[in-house]
């Protein structure tokens, strides 16, 4: 293999090497003369502006959009003012920076997504040059204008002009200038000849390159790495010197032996590397120039674009595209001539191998002897990566297996995920997808920003193959995809709602992660609202499409999704709004199809709200919940006539409802309340929201027997709970005559015992033997036990022929009533004798 | 540690350390010294999660009460606010946040919702101009607390009357949730049976959010074979009748509250040797009562007259033990029983306690009042005279005893008799009326509206058909050494618990006919479960069920499940969760409302 050193070019302790990427597919009629060109770094799409100047309204500018191959994506005229210069987004959005400082943000497939200004005062002095610039932050604009002031936007995503100190002496343009992202901050270095300055968001200041003498002339190019570690200065002598970006530190210094400043001057170095070193364009030359004096030298035949990338340079042309990198390290290792390293060896083995000559076991048992085998694999897998033609990945795989085979317990996944993440990476390089990654680039941007690319490229098919291949997990892969395929579908003007509709649920089905209310939330923005209202359908959340339908302004059927979903909070929400949003009436009328929501809306009322909740059960002819918010109501009336009238409204309400028994119930309360004011000021009994218990009590308690009668007779209290009541009260006055006469007014509805207890209660045995006799005859044992009459209660007993009654009694007798207790025995045993 | 938790079939730790990581995540997001601000309410329902050990090895030095006005002073750098999310207690807070920046301190404001934020509370909070002021909003998920090594709880004390009364579904979202949550940690339960209208709904909103979580396919092996949701109002007659196993009876006359109980102090006067108990304490000895307790657990759920012949078995293999003693003679010997007396001291006191408690219960179980109230209730539940004005009642009323007892009583007899007369309904209705005051008509609507009493509107009583079926009563309940589980009413057999015992064998099926006479539909869903996770039974493998009581569960519901968890031939562990635990007090209080008065 000889060969694959063939274009090697080495340049102090590293190599450089150019590899061709793609033919290009596009057909230039006038090659790359003449054009404004953006190429996105990571392969990214190429976007050419031609003849930009051009002004006359009848042959517009065409602006044309490439794949990093050359497929054509997109092309039309450009009907808006000037371009001053295109750029490309982190996210594949071009950025067309006009004359007027008016910034155009289109998507790959040159749909108009949106505009912003870079500042109304550059309308004035307009925009001499513009810059696209990436940081962490985004993607950011900076512009210098006709007045010589910078303006710089951080991140578009998120605008923030920031005007940038005046410098000092700066006429017109710079003569050369670049954005620097250090330290969180973004600062712009500008030359303006014999001056380098550093301009931030608060001063200007002068510096000086270290090592950098007045002899070496005035900067008239300038370039920043791709990591803005670096800074490469090309002065009007030749000269370019190269350092950190932080100016502290110089590298090295190389005559180019030019005069004229390079077309494009670009960094190319890989991470890691210690050479770093810059590539330099003229119109028929391209230099390398590194750390040491040499330098390498390609010429040109055609005009070319430089695409600073991570690890190298691409080199766009009108007919190809070549990648020039330094040879990485592993590589070297392994293709260098005559090179001993492990993984060589490894890869001569398996050559021999395949001829089936013994020579394979020689070279394996050098390897093994250095106990390198692990190694050897190692630098064959890597090595593998970092190729770009295919059958060179395969042999160095093919050597890293075979190596395999001789090694126990070796981790078999980095040559697995390597294949795997090979066969992507070559899947996406083929030229109709046109993402010309390394596999260094691929690692950094990482395979979620990959899936998102293909995805903005629309393509889909692959993306998910890729997912299923790359076994991402759903949610992460497929769905993510679907999601944005499902975004892009319902924008399709041609299609019938019905038709994207039935499309998005087919393929979507319920994939877990994909949203049916973002897609329909897209669908909304496209102001397809039915489109919507169809999608969120199958949303099996119906949490989710709460939002999006109110946003729409279907209320209604929000409301019906939040009771769907159960989530009582949500139905409150949806109710809140509602509420804000209808007039009484409609919100009502709404609430009353939703029972759920109405009860709810109920309970808040009830809360916050009371007179809203009388008009709620109003509106309902709920005449029951309405005579019981009367009543609850009339609580809170501290006057008596109110809190009657209140209580009034109930009975009608209660009678409106055919609650007989309330509206009587509260018509007594009433009549209870009036009688209870009359009496506290007759006689200032404080009986006023006293039951009617209760009140009987107070009067026959302050000796009003007449007017506690009266109650009794007129809400027709039942005899029974009167008779207690008079009893114990009578008792507890001890009004014993009062009580007899009592007794003997009729006969007691709760017999007699009661008048021997309550009259024990109160500790007078006398008075309650009075009643003894009276008590019947299944009570008379009790009787005589409550007044502790044991004889008594024996005889009864006995007299019975009782065995439980003998019982009681027996229980209560102590040891001293010895006779009675042979008597009861006695009764006891001729009863369970018969 | 909550050891008790994972003693039994399912380990319920799982649960309770997932609560307290979540927790401590809290925590640690509002990094420096904090202050707890407490919606009283939850700090019952913490307690079982995390004692104030955790909170503060997560630097919390103090703790208030969130009430109105000016916070307490505290030298801490986060106020965190634990609360439910409710528009009252937002409108606490947000005054509190006011008057505390007058003060122009520079503490920082948390929140943090249990069990669920709310865009209501918040849309409150940001109307009040106070949203801005806290650095994290955030939701603490507690839907269901491990209660004990058997039994979780949402400790959602208005469940019942929301769902009943107000139509207000709130809690069934909060179980539907917590069922979801459980799942995740012990797997898809693959059947669901139910049995009412929450049910219903409940499992609708399970089966939803499964769907909502397509995808992610739970990969956990199932714990529960089945779970089965009961509406409380498909058996409202249990509550309200008088528990009487011993933990019943101590919550129905002391009242357990969130695994504690509050009790008198004299029977616990600590009486040492040679000295005069000169001051009784005064205030109420606080117990925890859990499994974690050995003697607890094994007569917590034995039917009242069988505890005291349980305490003196104990008693005298406790004072065996200790006899032990003489007999060490070795020194290896007197180690093994040194080394065993802090556990015999423990369950010494824990004797004495129980001893004590029995005590107290039996004072009231063996009394006259406690016995006619029994007597009556028996007879309701056996169809006695249930269609008459019953005199006890009535005389009750007359008596003016607790308007509780007296709604206890009426409603169960209504209950039993599938309504009420008219005459009979009106006649008790304006007997309590009159006696505790008018103002108990609102209550009276509730329980109407609940279902609890009602009048009769068909002149057809299904009750005798479900009692005769279901054979709610069992004439020969055995106290000592229960056959069934009508040893935990001494007679009426729950019927929540022989749905579920029926549904377990011969199937839900063979009372087709009942289920239909009881309210809310009945179902069956099945949960797919992903291939290589249907279990494989061992031969005489115990199958577990969960059975969620929607509006509360009584103990000695819970009592008769554990009876069929153990017996040996029922191949069937039950697991139990609620929204609460209730007895018929509690519940009947939950129903009541008062308007407060006015005095004109």
């Amino acid at each position: 293999m000889a060969f694959i050193t063939a274009n090697w070019n080495p340049l102090g302790e590293a190599f450089y090497r150019k590899t061709e990427l793609y033919e290009m597919c596009w057909n230039l009629r006038d090659g790359l003369r003449d054009c404004l060109v953006a190429a996105a770094p990571y392969g990214g799409p190429i976007a050419l502006l031609r003849e930009p100047h051009r002004r006359s309204p009848s042959s517009r500018p065409q602006l044309e959009i490439y794949s990093a191959s050359g497929v054509s994506i997109t092309s039309f005229p450009w009907k808006s003012g000037p371009v001053v210069q295109l750029g490309w987004t982190v996210s594949d959005e071009l950025l067309c920076i006009q004359e007027d400082g008016s910034v155009l943000i289109y998507d790959v497939f040159g749909s108009f997504k949106r505009h912003f200004s870079m500042g109304q005062e550059v309308v004035q002095s307009q925009v001499l040059e513009a810059k696209v610039f990436h940081s962490p932050y985004g993607t950011g604009v900076a512009i210098v204008t006709g007045s010589s002031r910078f303006t710089l936007a951080t991140n578009i995503d998120d605008l923030k002009l920031r005007r940038l100190p005046e410098v000092p002496g700066l006429r017109g343009r710079p003569s050369c200038w670049v954005v620097l992202t250090q330290d969180r901050q973004t600062k712009v270095l500008l030359s303006t000849g014999p001056e380098l300055y550093i301009l931030d968001n608060t001063s200007c200041t002068a510096v000086c390159p270290p090592g950098f003498g007045p002899q070496a002339g005035s900067i008239v190019h300038m370039s920043v790495s791709f990591s803005y570690k670096y800074l490469a200065l090309f002065t009007d002598t030749g000269h370019v010197w190269t350092g950190s970006s932080h100016l502290q530190d110089k590298l090295s210094e190389v005559d180019t032996k030019k005069s004229t400043p390079p077309k494009q001057m670009v960094w190319c170095r890989r991470p890691k590397s210690q050479q770093p070193s810059v590539v330099l364009m003229w119109d028929r030359l391209l230099m390398v120039a590194g750390v040491c004096n040499d330098t390498i030298q390609f010429p040109m035949e055609d005009q070319c674009v430089l695409v600073g990338e991570l690890d190298g340079v691409r080199i766009i042309s009108s007919t190809n595209q070549e990648l020039l990198q330094e040879v990485p390290l592993v590589c070297q290792d392994i293709f260098k001539i005559a090179s001993m390293a492990p993984g060589a060896l490894l890869l001569e083995a398996h050559r021999e191998y395949e001829k089936s000559s013994q020579k394979a076991d020689e070279y394996l048992r050098e390897i093994k002897e250095q106990s390198m085998l692990g190694e050897a694999v190692r630098q064959c897998v890597e090595a593998a990566g970092h190729e770009y033609d295919t059958n060179t990945q395969k042999s160095l795989l093919r050597a890293a297996s075979f190596g395999k085979c001789f090694l126990t317990d070796f981790s078999p996944d980095p040559f697995v995920s390597t294949c795997r993440e090979l066969r992507v990476l070559n899947a996406v390089r083929e030229s109709d997808v046109g993402l010309p990654l390394t596999y260094t680039q691929f690692k950094q941007m990482t395979l979620q920003v990959l899936i998102d690319r293909l995805v903005y490229r629309q393509f889909y098919p692959l993306a998910i193959e890729i997912c299923r291949y790359l076994k991402i997990p759903d949610y992460q892969g497929v769905s993510r995809v679907l999601k944005h395929w499902a975004s892009c579908k319902v924008q399709q003007k041609d299609l019938s709602d019905e038709a994207i509709a039935r499309a998005v649920c087919v393929k979507v089905g319920d994939s877990p992660g994909v949203s049916y209310s973002h897609i329909a939330a897209k669908a909304y923005e496209c102001g397809r609202t039915e489109l919507a209202i169809k999608l969120l359908d199958f949303e099996a959340r119906s949490g989710e499409q709460v939002p999006l339908l109110l946003k729409m302004k279907r209320s209604q059927l929000a409301l019906s999704k939040a009771v769907e979903s159960g989530d009582t909070d949500l139905v409150y929400t949806v109710v809140t709004y509602l509420k804000n949003e209808m007039n009484r009436g409609d919100f009502f009328m709404t609430l009353r199809n939703q029972p759920v929501a109405l009860s709810l809306y109920r309970q808040f009322c009830k809360l916050q709200e009371q007179e809203t909740l009388k008009d709620l059960y109003n509106q309902d002819d709920d005449h029951q919940e309405l005579a019981n918010y009367y009543v609850t109501a009339s609580y809170r009336e501290k006057r008596l006539d109110s809190r009657l009238s209140l209580l009034q409204s109930a009975v009608d309400e209660y009678n409106k409802a055919k609650n007989e028994f309330s509206a009587k119930a509260t018509e007594d309360e009433m009549r209870l309340l009036r009688f209870q004011r009359k009496l506290d000021d007759e006689k200032g009994a404080g009986l006023l929201g006293l039951s009617l218990q209760a009140t009987m009590e107070a009067l026959l308690a302050l000796g009003l027997h007449k007017q506690a009668e009266q109650l009794y007779r007129d809400f027709r209290v039942p005899d029974k709970r009167y008779w207690w009541l008079k009893l114990k009260s009578l008792a507890e006055k001890e009004e014993w005559e009062e009580l007899e006469k009592f007794s003997k007014s009729k006969k007691s509805p709760i017999g007699y015992l009661a008048f021997v207890e309550v009259c024990m209660k109160c500790n007078n045995k006398y008075e309650a033997k009075k009643y003894v006799s009276k008590v019947t005859p299944e009570q008379k044992v009790k009787a005589h036990l409550a007044i502790s009459d044991l004889e008594g209660a024996a005889d009864v007993a006995i007299e019975h022929k009782n065995e439980s009654e003998m019982a009681a009694v027996l229980s209560r007798c102590s040891a001293s009533d010895r006779s009675l207790i042979d008597r009861l025995n006695r009764a006891r045993a001729s009863v369970a004798k018969k | 540690m909550a050891a008790h938790l994972s003693y039994g079939r399912v380990n319920l730790n799982i649960l309770r350390e997932a609560a307290r990581k979540e927790l401590r995540e809290f925590l640690d997001k509002c990094a420096g010294s904090k202050a707890i601000v407490w919606d009283e309410y939850l700090t019952g329902p913490f307690g079982m999660i995390a004692q104030y050990s955790l909170l503060k090895e997560h630097e919390v030095e103090k703790m208030f009460t969130l009430k109105s006005g000016r916070l307490p002073s505290a030298d801490v750098k986060n106020i965190i606010f634990f609360v439910r999310p409710r528009l009252e207690l937002m409108d606490i807070i947000a005054e509190n946040v006011f008057s505390e920046d007058k003060l122009h301190s520079s503490r920082d404001f948390h929140i943090l919702f249990v069990p669920r934020r709310s865009m209501l509370c918040e849309q409150r909070l940001k109307e009040q101009g106070v949203l801005g002021s806290f650095i994290n909003i955030d939701e603490y998920i507690l839907d269901l607390i491990p209660y004990d090594g058997d039994l979780l709880s949402m400790e959602y004390e208005s469940a019942f009357r929301e769902c009943y009364l107000e139509n207000d579904q709130t809690s069934l979202y909060h179980t539907a949730k917590g069922l979801m949550t459980l799942q995740a940690l012990y797997g898809t339960i693959p059947q669901i049976y139910g049995k009412g209208e929450c049910a219903r709904h409940v499992a609708n909103m399970m089966l939803r959010m499964k769907r909502e979580f397509a995808g992610s396919q739970n990969q956990i092996l199932p714990v529960f074979d089945t779970l089965l949701l009961l509406d409380r109002n498909v058996d409202l007659l249990t509550p309200l009748a008088t528990q009487l196993t011993y933990e019943g009876l101590i919550d129905e006359i002391y009242g357990i509250n969130n695994g504690y109980v509050k009790l008198p102090p004299e029977k616990f006067a600590q009486k040492k040797q040679g000295e005069a108990s000169k001051d009784l304490p005064t205030e109420a000895k606080k117990l925890q009562l859990n499994s974690a307790e050995e003697l607890y657990a094994e007569i917590r759920d034995k039917n009242f007259n069988a505890v005291g012949a349980a305490l003196s078995k104990k008693a005298k293999i406790i004072s065996a033990a200790f006899e032990e003693r003489h007999n060490a003679k070795t020194v290896g010997e007197i180690k093994q029983f040194v080394s065993q007396l802090p556990h015999m001291q423990a369950a010494r006191s824990s004797l004495a306690n129980h001893t004590s408690i029995a005590e107290l219960i039996k004072d009231i179980t063996t009394s006259e009042a406690f016995f006619d109230n029994l007597t009556v209730e028996q007879e309701f539940m056996t169809g006695v005279d249930t269609d008459k004005v019953n005199t006890y009642i009535e005389d009750s009323i007359a008596q003016k005893d607790p308007l509780i007892k007296i709604l206890r009583l009426v409603c169960m007899q209504s209950v039993c008799n599938n309504g009420l007369k008219q005459k009979v309904f009106d006649y008790y209705k304006r007997e309590i009326l009159q006696t505790y005051g008018y103002e108990h008509m609102l209550t009276l609507n509730n329980l109407e509206k609940a279902g609890l009493l009602k009048p009769q509107t068909s002149s057809r009583n299904n009750y005798p058909t479900i009692r005769k079926t279901l054979k709610l009563w069992m004439e020969d309940a055995n106290e000592q050494n229960p056959n069934d589980i009508s040893y935990v009413y001494s007679g009426y057999a729950p019927l929540s618990i022989r749905l579920t015992q029926v549904l377990a064998r011969p199937g839900w099926r063979s009372i087709e006919e009942v289920l239909k006479m009881l309210p809310g539909p009945h179902f069956e869903e099945r949960q797919q479960l992903p291939s290589g996770l249907h279990k494989k039974r061992q031969q005489g493998e115990n199958r577990t069920t969960l059975v969620f009581f929607l509006g509360g569960v009584s103990y000695a519901e819970i009592a008769a499940l554990r009876f069929l968890s153990q017996m040996e031939d029922s191949g069937m562990e039950y697991i139990i969760a609620t929204t609460k635990l209730i007895n018929g007090t509690t519940w009947i209080k939950s129903l009541m409302d008062r308007p407060e008065s006015q005095t004109p």
